[in-house]
């Protein structure tokens, strides 16, 4: 089965929420649309659902255009951010509603019913409702809803955005084998790059109303197409800076190392560096070279140190192990892996 | 950190409150217990009575009338004005241009004092000069609202639901927008038809605004004075004598202070009981619903 967006845009009165995009996405593993708030992915998937009709373009399922057929008459389902449930009817019912719809028989319905909330865990909870549920078991009855319908397509809007962390944690392991083997094409949308690389499957990164890139999820973390995507795929933001290559060095303020990897190919002159925070450290090591800023921010996680400096125009975010001691405000010495460094040209490119 | 002061300072603050509440409601209750036990022949002659007015109200044909009627018209207006209400709400624009200008005509009845409301349908009603009047009997019914009792039930009736249903409207409205599109979009997604959005999306996300449409609407038109008595003042005959233009009638025109007293308390206790019932049962369907 496959999803094909060809040349679909989306404009609402004068602003443009959606460009020009190209996506094919398949049954295999995930499909993550990872982007800001804002960026796109909702109004991606509510074109994907029919829930709104692109301003131009196709959408194809199966090679068939799709594009004006109504939500109805599609076999989608859709989890949103926040928790939908019917508020009149329990769990079980709730369950049961797209089966209902569908005029299942009664016993296929409970039979469904159970399996879905045995996966879910919801079985001691099917004769409540929803107002007397946690955030953590409503959402699971909307995923409940969504795969005892046996669709084609899953689209999950940051499902786990409103749940508290430890919730997410397990629901996001689950998430997975939930929808494996199920011939659904599922699509998954978040704002953070973690959640992307531990669901796996494929990504499409969107900025501004643009899908920057789309690919294996961890090769696109490993070699971004352009700055863009770099920036989307990267929590702490990576760090961005302006650097001279001349000869076999690279010129990064007053700071100099050689040039290595498919950079020391190039010719001389102005390029971009990006440099993921985990290898900007407070400790030197073999390949590092060292880089001064000054401190503005502070953040500590236990396991990690992270402070936010300035060096030059550039606002640049260290992630350290362990916990070390900055003084705000005060010149500080930080060591870059020079071999974590990418380069893109000078419209954006990956330099490779 | 220094220990609390310890004094009745704060007491100051509440009495604006009990002076308020005190001058409001409990001196005028107060005094019209106190007539209601007691019988009053001229100025300053007092004779205590017991409960006898009350007894006597409560077995008064004239009372049980009065309530049915008031009762009778509590129910069809609620009957008409809740779905009316809702239906309009329906079927208002949730964005565009068109919105302040439903809401804005929805709003106009509610800003007509109740008086000029009476006046208006008076007028407006009258089948020789007025214009709904004289339609009607031109169209070959027989309608005369100062004549005929049923007319003047269609009438009075159709002057609160034109007085009203915005209230119902304005609420249900209100609960109508505020409910998120995540939740049509649900109901689109498993392939819900406009019924099943009303029956499980719209009419229980409306639970809240509704139960104080309802209980606003019975409270007012439980307690109706105004408009009717301008319209028929009552009549004809007592076919439109409300509990509140019996009451005044007892009270101003045959100056039977104690039997008046009495009835008022009861009428209160009436109105406070079925509000109370309303409310009680409402939220208890809510919490189950």
């Amino acid at each position: 089965m496959t999803l094909e967006l060809r040349n679909v845009t989306k404009r609402v009165g004068v602003e443009t929420h959606i460009y020009e995009t190209d996506l094919t996405l398949a049954t295999k593993g995930f499909n993550i649309l990872l982007g800001a708030t804002n960026a796109g992915k909702t109004s991606l998937i509510k074109m994907m659902a029919g829930l709104e009709r692109p301003t131009s373009g196709e959408i194809r399922f199966n090679g068939e255009n799709v594009t004006g057929v109504s939500t109805q008459k599609r076999n989608i389902s859709l989890v949103h951010q926040f928790f939908v449930n019917y508020p009149s009817m329990n769990v079980f019912d709730n369950i049961a509603s797209p089966l209902r719809v569908a005029r299942e028989s009664r016993k296929d319905i409970e039979r469904r019913v159970h399996e879905a909330a045995d996966i879910l865990k919801l079985r001691p909870y099917l004769k409540r409702r929803p107002a007397e549920l946690s955030g953590g078991q409503q959402q699971r009855t909307a995923l409940a809803r969504a795969i005892v319908k046996d669709s084609s397509l899953v689209l999950l809007d940051e499902p786990l955005a409103n749940l508290d962390y430890k919730l997410r944690e397990e629901l996001r392991d689950q998430l997975p084998q939930l929808f494996a083997d199920r011939g659904a094409i599922v699509v998954y949308a978040t704002s953070e790059p973690s959640e992307a690389l531990m669901l796996g499957g494929h990504t499409a990164t969107v900025m501004d109303g643009r899908v920057t890139q789309f690919g294996e999820t961890s090769g696109i973390y490993r070699t971004p197409r352009d700055v863009a995507t770099a920036q989307v795929f990267s929590d702490p933001p990576i760090n961005i800076a302006s650097a001279q290559k001349r000869g076999n060095e690279i010129l990064l303020g007053e700071t100099r190392f050689a040039a290595q990897g498919p950079i020391a190919a190039r010719p001389d002159g102005t390029y971009t560096l990006g440099i993921r925070p985990h290898f900007v450290t407070s400790t030197p090591a073999p390949n590092s070279a060292a880089v001064s800023g000054t401190v503005q921010v502070t953040e500590l996680s236990g396991s990690e140190s992270i402070a936010h400096f300035a060096m030059g125009n550039d606002v640049w975010v260290a992630q350290s192990q362990g916990v070390h001691a900055y003084d705000v405000g005060e010149k500080h010495d930080f060591y870059i892996d020079t071999t974590g460094c990418i380069f893109f040209d000078g419209h954006g490119a990956l330099v490779v | 950190m220094s220990a609390k002061t310890q004094n009745e300072r704060a007491w100051w603050f509440v009495l604006p409150v009990v002076l308020l509440v005190a001058f409001n409601a409990l001196v005028p209750l107060m005094t019209v217990v106190n007539y209601s036990v007691q019988e009053s022949f001229s100025q300053g002659v007092w004779f205590w009575s017991g409960v006898d007015w009350f007894e006597q109200t409560l077995h008064s044909e004239r009372f049980h009338a009065a309530l049915g009627r008031q009762l009778l018209f509590t129910t069809i207006i609620l009957l008409i004005e809740v779905p009316l209400g809702i239906a309009i709400a329906l079927s208002m624009p949730k964005t565009g241009p068109w919105v302040p200008v439903c809401l804005v005509l929805m709003a106009l009845p509610l800003l007509i004092p109740w008086n000029v409301v009476g006046a208006m349908w008076n007028i407006f009603a009258l089948p020789d000069i007025g214009l709904l009047g004289y339609t009607v009997n031109a169209l070959g019914i027989d309608y005369d609202y100062t004549q005929n009792a049923l007319a003047a039930w269609i009438t009075v009736i159709a002057m609160d639901v034109w007085h009203w249903t915005s209230l119902v409207v304005l609420l249900a409205y209100a609960g109508l927008v505020s409910i998120p599109d995540a939740y049509y979009q649900a109901a689109k997604i498993d392939g819900a038809g406009k019924w099943a959005v009303f029956r499980h999306i719209q009419l229980p996300k409306m639970n809240r605004v509704l139960t104080i449409a309802i209980l606003l609407r019975f409270m007012d038109s439980f307690m109706i004075y105004t408009e009717p008595f301008v319209l028929t003042g009552g009549g004809p005959g007592n076919s439109t004598t409300f509990l509140s233009i019996d009451l005044v009638k007892k009270a101003l025109g045959e100056f039977d202070l104690g039997p008046a007293a009495a009835m008022s308390l009861i009428y209160f206790l009436i109105t406070l009981l079925v509000s109370w019932l309303f409310y009680t049962i409402m939220t208890r369907q809510e919490e189950e619903g």
